[in-house]
């Protein structure tokens, strides 16, 4: 399924209504971007989907204890990402180049699944197919933001987004119409896979300009930027309350995974219909993702960032609530999907603004990281309080953190407004 | 570059990989299509009739895995004649047990959009009595000695992105009310003899004692156990570590079990022991190789697994008692059941 941590929140291209304002095009740079996007998840979700089924009945592995490599990876993925993010503002701004590298990393990675038969090896190339991932992605928020005027970006994040999740969608379904057609043809899938991924390389290198800064923007010959300058980043205040705001929230947001296991377990699920639970989360984000992408350019960014988790919290309370059943399993997915297309670009947009052109790659490596291993942090701990208490109570308890920390957030960020007004 | 070059190289590209993917569909499509025509010395598969009854001699029930019309249908040998030919059935399962004229098939239903998975409760003609959808890619089942109960175990994979986390989902089923626990994890767990819950408990590989009790497989923080389970009381209660798919011998005495041993490689982590319940003694059966099945019981005394072969898999046999040496039993099949 989509991985919603890294990806943004929302859709499509909607025009501008306010009055005496000319509706402006999304930048042929974030479609192009977002062509990648949806190329490249079409690639990695047909992988996906048909690797659980690769490994037990293709290979006849039992799987159990695959994922213990997850945590170091999360751990490498962070370091990997802020360096895609801090390599791509040195040297002129080599976002491209760093981003054609992530996504051709992960490209080769798709035909070495051909020759991965023992679970070592393929936990090895997926380690890789993530670090690929690990370094594109600040280089390509960068470059949507670097290429869309500041008010349109959170329409801009959210056109780019939707495509993301499309291909997310997209995926599953070739996969599994290659392997119809095969008969349990794995290797075609992986085959079909890494053709389809050298497209979206293919896509990045033709129609992505190599400087994707706008005319109006600074253009002083400097020095690139060097590690220094993109850590002094966070004494920026506008970016620390963003960067801190981020981190808190994430250490209160529950992970995909574990909602829907206490969705299941919590409203007496039938275990059949687990897996269409994250299937019903990235439909909502697709749908929201535009309308509230172009939101996030006529209200406060970081308001509806505040929103989204409000919509996340009220999902904790149906889930917490005595209400059971299929009707409370679609308003949670409902408001899970709500969250993401509320945060999720909204959040890169947010960053955008905070930081200046030369660092954005750095900016956005910086918060969408400490996001992550915040959300990382919250999993351990959440696994642990679950262990401790019980799923009821563990829930509870991330509720009210939760609150907590949109209540501390509310009040750092309203005191970036009123310090920028 | 002008735009036009640029849509000229997007072109030519599209068709070379088009080119390449649909090749490598093909190639994959032809591959299959040879696995429906009969495998060259191959054992001899012919249609019958397949029966859960008591019959005159002992029998041995297999998925066939060997290349033909027949392939993963359910097929029968003689106990005594295991390479001789096969009897096969037209059911076709991933997995497969049987006993009292009771068997369970879980099956993959081939859909538009993705393969799901059904448990099917079989009656003494192979005919279906009750049928469950189930949650995942089918691994493990088992029926009751008395045929009144059947679990099985599927994968369950995650929702994150490379979808590396795998869980599974035990399910019990009472064939005589068609009651279902469909995920074991929601028991009452008591580990070392205080109650413990924790969100990474996984459970497989059930394995009747009778109709009410069973052992199985217990894993939470990067550990396994040995549990024994109670249907009525829905408690798991954990006995011994470092037990995977575990196997109860006819006897009730003695649990197969793969053990995860240390200085193995990562990628061959397992070999086949023998736990005493009485004494918690464990023997090494003298198969040095990784194994990754749940063992069956030919006899208080045999133990029967299955090994990756050239046609998927072989089922192999050895002495349960540490002696002996493996032998092959049968090419070309799994999940093996023996009847009468």
């Amino acid at each position: 399924m989509y991985l919603a941590d890294s990806r943004g929140t929302k859709a499509t291209v909607v025009p501008d209504s306010r009055p005496g304002r000319r509706s402006a095009a999304v930048p042929p740079t974030v479609l192009a971007l977002g062509a990648v996007s949806l190329i490249t998840d079409v690639s990695s979700e047909m992988v996906t989907a048909v690797l659980p089924l690769y490994v037990v009945a293709g290979l006849g592995l039992s799987p159990l204890g695959f994922g213990l490599l997850d945590g170091i990876n999360n751990g490498v993925g962070a370091l990997v990402r802020l360096a895609g993010g801090h390599l791509a503002d040195r040297g002129g701004r080599r976002h491209k180049v760093v981003a054609g590298l992530g996504y051709g990393l992960s490209a080769v990675c798709k035909p070495l699944l051909l020759l991965a038969h023992t679970l070592p090896v393929i936990s090895a190339v997926l380690a890789v197919d993530r670090t690929g991932k690990g370094l594109r992605t600040a280089p390509r928020d960068a470059m949507i933001s670097l290429s869309t005027e500041p008010e349109h970006r959170g329409r801009a994040f959210g056109v780019h987004r939707a495509m993301d999740t499309t291909g997310a969608l997209l995926g599953p379904l070739v996969a599994f119409a290659v392997l119809r057609a095969t008969v349990d043809g794995y290797d075609a899938v992986f085959a079909v896979s890494g053709c389809v991924a050298a497209l979206g390389v293919l896509v990045l290198l033709l129609f992505v300009p190599r400087r994707v800064t706008l005319a109006d923007a600074e253009r002083r010959p400097e020095r690139p930027p060097v590690l220094r300058d993109s850590l002094a980043l966070l004494r920026r205040p506008d970016l620390r309350r963003l960067t801190v705001c981020a981190t808190l929230l994430g250490l209160t947001t529950v992970s995909d995974s574990f909602l829907y296991l206490l969705l299941q377990r919590e409203g007496n699920l039938s275990a059949h219909l687990f897996p269409l639970l994250p299937l019903g989360t990235a439909a909502v984000f697709l749908l929201l993702a535009v309308p509230l992408g172009a939101l996030a350019d006529r209200v406060d960014r970081r308001r509806l960032f505040l929103a989204g988790h409000g919509v996340l919290l009220l999902g904790y309370g149906v889930v917490l609530s005595p209400r059971h059943g299929v009707p409370a399993v679609i308003a949670v997915l409902v408001l899970h999907g709500t969250f993401y297309a509320a945060t999720d670009g909204v959040l890169a947009a947010a960053t955008a603004g905070a930081v200046p052109a030369r660092h954005q790659g750095a900016g956005q490596a910086l918060v969408g990281t400490a996001q992550a291993l915040a959300r990382f942090g919250c999993s351990l701990a959440f696994g642990a309080a679950w262990s401790l208490w019980g799923e009821r109570t563990a829930l509870a308890v991330t509720a009210a953190a939760l609150a907590v920390s949109a209540v501390v957030a509310s009040f750092l960020l309203r005191t970036a407004d009123e310090v920028s007004a | 570059m002008t735009r036009t070059a640029r849509l000229s190289i997007l072109l030519a590209a599209v068709l070379l990989l088009g080119a390449v993917g649909t090749g490598s569909v093909l190639h994959a499509a032809h591959r299959s299509g040879m696995k429906d025509r009969q495998q060259a010395n191959g054992p001899t598969v012919r249609a019958g009739t397949v029966s859960l009854r008591p019959t005159a001699g002992r029998r041995l029930l297999v998925r066939n895995l060997a290349w033909g019309p027949h392939r993963d249908e359910i097929a029968t040998v003689p106990a005594d004649d295991p390479q001789g030919p096969r009897t096969a059935s037209g059911v076709k399962c991933l997995r497969f047990h049987a006993a009292a004229g009771t068997g369970i098939c879980l099956q993959a239903v081939h859909g538009a959009l993705e393969d799901t998975y059904r448990a099917v409760v079989l009656d003494a003609h192979l005919r279906e009595r009750h049928r469950f959808p189930a949650a995942g890619i089918p691994t493990r089942a088992r029926v009751s000695p008395s045929g009144h109960m059947v679990a099985w175990t599927v994968f369950v994979s995650g929702d994150s992105y490379a979808g590396t986390n795998f869980s599974t989902r035990t399910a019990v089923v009472d064939t005589r009310t068609w009651a279902i626990d469909d995920n074991l994890e929601t028991f009452h767990i008591v580990k070392d003899g205080r109650t413990y819950h924790a969100a990474d408990t996984n459970i497989w590989g059930v394995t009747f004692a009778d109709d009410n009790h069973f052992y199985a497989t217990l894993a939470t923080g990067g550990r396994t156990y040995l549990v024994r389970g109670d249907v009525t009381a829905r408690t798991l209660t954990t006995l011994h570590r470092n037990v995977e798919c575990p196997s109860l011998s006819p006897d009730g005495t003695r649990v197969a079990y793969k053990k995860r041993v240390k200085g193995a490689s990562p990628d061959a982590p397992w070999r086949l022991y023998v736990l005493n319940l009485r004494t918690m003694k464990e023997t090494p059966t003298a198969e040095s190789r990784d194994i990754d099945d749940q063992a069956l019981w030919a006899d208080d005394d045999t133990l029967v697994y299955a090994l990756p072969g050239d046609y998927g898999s072989d089922l192999w046999t050895i002495p349960a008692d540490g002696t002996g040496t493996a032998r092959r039993l049968m090419t070309s099949a799994v999940a093996p059941a023996y009847l009468g």
